[in-house]
């Protein structure tokens, strides 16, 4: 089961690349089922999890597969699920289908690679979202980038050679980073117990000296903050989801960026918890400072995209600071907006990519007004900006608000300050919506509404952020079998 | 020599044997796909000959060698490079004028150089191995002589190998006037037993020797020579440089630098990690500012010279088994990223700017799918050979905390990427108006050159996805140690 999950879509895309000679429709069309295969996998996991299995010290784990791979090394391909997991590959799955589905008019050209390309990365996600083996982890890390660099440096936009080598090096630098962490570790493993590993569960409470910690657990830290990415590592992510196409923003938003955010949960707690509890407080400062200097850089922003963008990073400091408060509300809350997030800024992506595929332009100084012309993309637009700033009763919200509950405790000033952060947030998300609907009309000539394949995509991801806000229990419900492992006893 | 000597030495005897019969049939019958056929013959045959010999025990072969799994295994390694090596250069010569058959000739007799090197136990077969790999080379860079950039080449490698040689003699000589022996078990044995490094004058002799062996390795800082040579020479030389010659001095190092244990010498190791550190940071770094795509694998090879000495230093088994699969996974990977460069061009006109790569997918989708999966894997992403090589490398550092080298592998990769990605970039890019890449040579040929590339492409995914067999390999062939 688990293995399907990663098969449909590595061998979609293998299939795809290969039937595009046939007709760019076939490509899609192959995607899309692999993409909708993998969805329903996912809920068939959902829905079939209700027995958990004891697979190591925690319980809470749904399935599992385990196979030798280089067993003179103790690497074992260990794939596993627990609620984490499946709301992260959730997640990756619904991206991947609407992904899919918006680059259905926006790729015209070299489709079969496209898809290709797309249908890896997200396969590199979901191993990553899967791996308990700390190698594996980091060969499906390393996976996931380079799909996602050709997506980036061959449909992406003006800048995009830059873009694309400057994510590159970061995350592969800091990458390289977390594989020495790892390998010091499992020899400290070794010193400790004789036993060459890479397991997750036998890695787990591994004893050492308190710098070992701190070091090998700072290893870990940079390579997931810079993928979150948390100040002062940001600054490659206005450029890529700027330059990438619209499919690849969506994928970097709403799943890439998770991966560093579910790695911190994952390893960086249960593997390191005194070095961890020790730096929290560095941690939610960087979070407190990634949500309002992020949310000011938004602000500042001419290109709509770009904006998005350093919304992100905003929303994600959000999530670092629930993460390193360390208690079950902040957690759950980080998760909640982890998901949140990946949909709602996911789909202002889209939003991005509908109105540039019109206007040929990401300029919001060139917009304006448009809300007479194109009364549906300002509609949906304005539904996601209202679930991006926070509106009560969207999923965002839940996950905001919970973060704060739950660090108040912790830190009050940070908490109070990160609070501050929202009222920022509301003035650019407004200002999306003046800037770019109302005032006077800029542009001439008339323009195409949302169509029924662009509706199609969005009502979902708005059914979703609706029950997150009003019904957010079932989430909390996958998660809480894994919250104890996650927070220690 | 008595006959079961002979028979160990068996690889040996079937590649002097093909040079003769290769040269022999040259100077009757002219016929280029019938040489690269005998070439091919006699490679295969003494790759057949190597496993029943190298299953003996290890056994001393007069003085001068010592046959085990361990030369084999550097001995196979050698083999399949020249057999790419002989195939791409079929494809590369076949358009040129006349006399292109004494190739081959040149080809045996270097692979059988850098075979004896790495089984060589005495200062005699270590000169004599490296002589004959030196002056075949000299041959095979100048052999299309009718551009000015080989002749160039040619020269240059001649001059600086002969000043390496002749510093390398000169410390082999000043080590036998101190210790008395030219036999590396007898010398192990008397610098285990004396405090022989102290010696001045055996001092002065292992730095020439480490100079020496240096320019042969093309380590910082004795590695002026290597982008010219490797840009002037045939794509297909270029290849034979970058990793026969590499391979067979490092054989020989590594099995003595363990024997030796050398760890203990704080100041042997100070020398080596700097010059690692060096090669490194210079190799990545002087590769950025390259636009000639056979200077920038030149400058990459420095760099991952530097990242190999990152896994010899690690002391134990881990490094033996690090330097052992790094060395196959580069060989693989050289190989195939200087054959794409042969396959594209002819011995009249080298593809070689990397201007002339751009939209190289589009065009030719396998050939830009090769040279994208060899970039990949010199940059050590997963699902190729060179993932796993730096895998190890990183891991025998950490194994031994030696965190200098490792965070300044670490950089030297990060600075690495820029440069391979410029490359992938070009090929990915919309291609721009003519096809600059000459005309496809006559099916056949460039079949030959095609099945070439794929065979190693496909080892190199091969070994990135599923090393354990190999690995396992390298345990059984490296327990001389």
């Amino acid at each position: 089961m688990l293995a399907w999950l990663l098969i449909a879509p590595a061998a979609g895309g293998i299939i795809a690349w290969a039937v595009a000679p046939y007709g760019k429709r076939w490509a899609r069309c192959v995607s899309l089922a692999a993409m909708l295969a993998d969805l329903a996998i996912a809920i068939t996991l959902w829905i079939a999890g209700g027995a958990a299995i004891h697979i190591g010290p925690q319980s809470g784990w749904l399935t599992q597969l385990h196979l030798p791979w280089i067993p003179s090394l103790g690497i074992s391909f260990h794939l596993a699920l627990d609620g984490l997991s499946l709301l992260m590959v959730l997640l990756t799955a619904i991206l991947g289908v609407a992904s899919v589905l918006i680059s259905w008019r926006d790729i015209t050209e070299r489709v079969g690679f496209f898809h290709f390309n797309l249908l890896w990365s997200v396969a590199g996600a979901l191993g990553v979202f899967l791996a308990l083996d700390l190698f594996l982890f980091f060969f499906f890390w390393e996976l996931m980038l380079v799909p996602m660099y050709f997506l980036i440096s061959i449909w992406g936009h003006e800048n995009r050679t830059y873009a694309a080598i400057k994510f590159f090096i970061f995350t592969q630098a800091s990458g390289l980073l977390m594989l020495v962490s790892i390998l010091a570790l499992v020899f400290v493993h070794h010193g400790a117990s004789g036993i060459y590993t890479f397991d997750y569960f036998r890695l787990l409470g591994t004893p050492m000296n308190w710098w070992t910690s701190i070091w090998l657990m700072l290893g870990f830290f940079i390579a997931f903050i810079v993928k979150l990415p948390a100040f002062p590592f940001h600054v490659w992510l206005p450029d890529a989801h700027t330059e990438a196409p619209t499919a690849g923003s969506v994928i970097l938003a709403g799943v890439l960026l998770k991966t560093g955010a579910y790695g911190l949960i994952r390893f960086v707690g249960p593997l390191f918890p005194n070095a961890a509890h020790w730096f929290a407080f560095v941690a939610m400062l960087l979070g407190v400072v990634g949500i309002v200097y992020g949310a000011f850089l938004a602000f500042a922003q001419t290109d709509f995209k770009r904006l998005v963008a350093y919304s992100s990073i905003s929303h994600l400091g959000f999530v670092l600071l629930g993460i390193f408060a360390f208690n079950a509300i902040a957690l759950q809350g980080a998760v909640m907006q982890m998901v949140a997030h990946g949909i709602s800024t996911g789909a202002l992506f889209m939003l991005v990519g509908v109105l540039q595929e019109r206007l040929h332009t990401r300029d919001m100084r060139e917009m304006g007004g448009l809300w007479k012309a194109v009364p549906r993309v300002g509609a949906v637009t304005l539904f996601f900006v209202l679930a991006s700033l926070g509106l009560p009763g969207l999923g965002n919200f839940v996950g905001e608000f919970l973060v704060l509950l739950g660090s108040w405790p912790v830190n009050v000033a940070l908490t109070v300050v990160g609070a501050c952060g929202l009222v920022v947030s509301v003035i650019y998300s407004l200002a999306i919506m003046k800037r770019v609907f109302f005032g006077p009309r800029t542009g001439a000539g008339v323009l195409a509404d949302m169509g029924m394949r662009e509706l199609t995509i969005m009502a979902p991801m708005i059914v979703i952020l609706v029950l997150l806000g009003f019904y957010p229990q079932p989430l909390f419900d996958i998660l809480k079998p894994m919250l104890g492992g996650v927070l220690g006893p | 020599m008595t006959l079961q000597g002979l028979y160990t030495i068996l690889p040996f005897d079937v590649m002097t044997a093909g040079t003769v019969i290769v040269m022999v049939m040259i100077a009757f019958y002219r016929h280029h796909a019938l040489t690269l056929g005998l070439t091919l013959l006699t490679i295969a045959i003494s790759f057949y000959w190597l496993f029943p010999t190298g299953a003996m025990l290890p056994r001393q072969v007069t003085p001068l060698f010592i046959i085990d799994a361990y030369a084999w295994y550097y001995g196979g390694i050698l083999l399949i490079t020249a057999a790419g090596v002989a195939l791409l250069a079929f494809a590369y010569f076949n358009n040129g004028g006349d006399l292109k058959e004494e190739f081959y000739v040149l080809l045996l007799t270097g692979t059988l150089g850098g075979m004896v090197m790495a089984a060589s136990s005495h200062f005699a077969s270590l000169f004599l191995g490296l002589e004959l790999l030196s002056v075949s080379l000299f041959g095979m860079i100048g052999y299309a002589r009718n551009r000015a950039g080989p002749i160039e080449a040619a020269l240059k490698y001649l001059i600086l190998t002969g000043l390496s040689s002749a510093m390398l003699l000169f410390g082999l000589a000043l080590i036998y006037v101190t210790l008395g022996t030219m036999q590396f078990g007898l010398i192990l044995k008397a610098i285990a037993a004396t405090n022989a490094l102290s010696d001045p004058w055996m001092l002065i002799g292992l730095t020439l020797i480490v100079a020496g062996l240096g320019f042969k390795l093309s380590l910082v800082p004795f590695h002026m020579w290597t982008p010219d040579v490797y840009q002037g020479a045939p794509a297909p030389v270029t290849a034979f440089i970058a990793t026969a010659s590499k391979v067979a001095v490092f054989a020989l190092l590594l099995r003595y630098w363990v024997e030796i244990d050398a760890y203990r010498y704080s100041s042997v190791y100070l020398v080596l990690s700097i010059i690692a550190m060096a090669s490194m940071l210079a190799g990545n770094l002087l590769a950025l500012m390259q636009r000639s795509v056979k200077r920038i694998l030149a400058y990459s090879s420095i760099a991952h010279l530097g990242y190999l000495l990152v896994a010899f230093l690690a002391s134990g088994n881990q490094a033996v088994q690090a330097v052992n699969y790094y060395l196959a996974a580069y060989v693989l990977t050289s190989v195939g990223a200087f054959g794409v460069v042969s396959v594209l061009s002819s011995s009249e006109d080298e593809l070689d700017d990397i201007a002339n790569y751009r939209g190289l997918f589009w065009r030719r989708p396998w050939t830009g799918g090769l040279f994208t999966i060899m970039l990949l894997s010199l940059a050590g992403i997963p699902f190729t050979a060179g993932f796993f090589a730096k895998f190890f490398a990183v891991l025998a550092g950490v194994s031994v905390a030696r965190w200098w080298l490792v965070f300044t592998l670490i950089v030297g990769s990060a600075i690495g990427l820029f440069y391979y990605l410029r490359i992938i970039v070009a090929l990915y890019a919309a291609p721009a108006g003519q096809d600059a890449t000459p005309e496809q040579a006559h099916p056949g040929v460039a079949f030959a050159g095609a099945l070439t590339l794929a065979a190693f492409a496909i080892a190199v995914v091969w070994i990135g996805v599923y090393p354990d067999p190999l690995i396992h390999f390298i345990q059984y062939a490296t327990t001389f140690g």
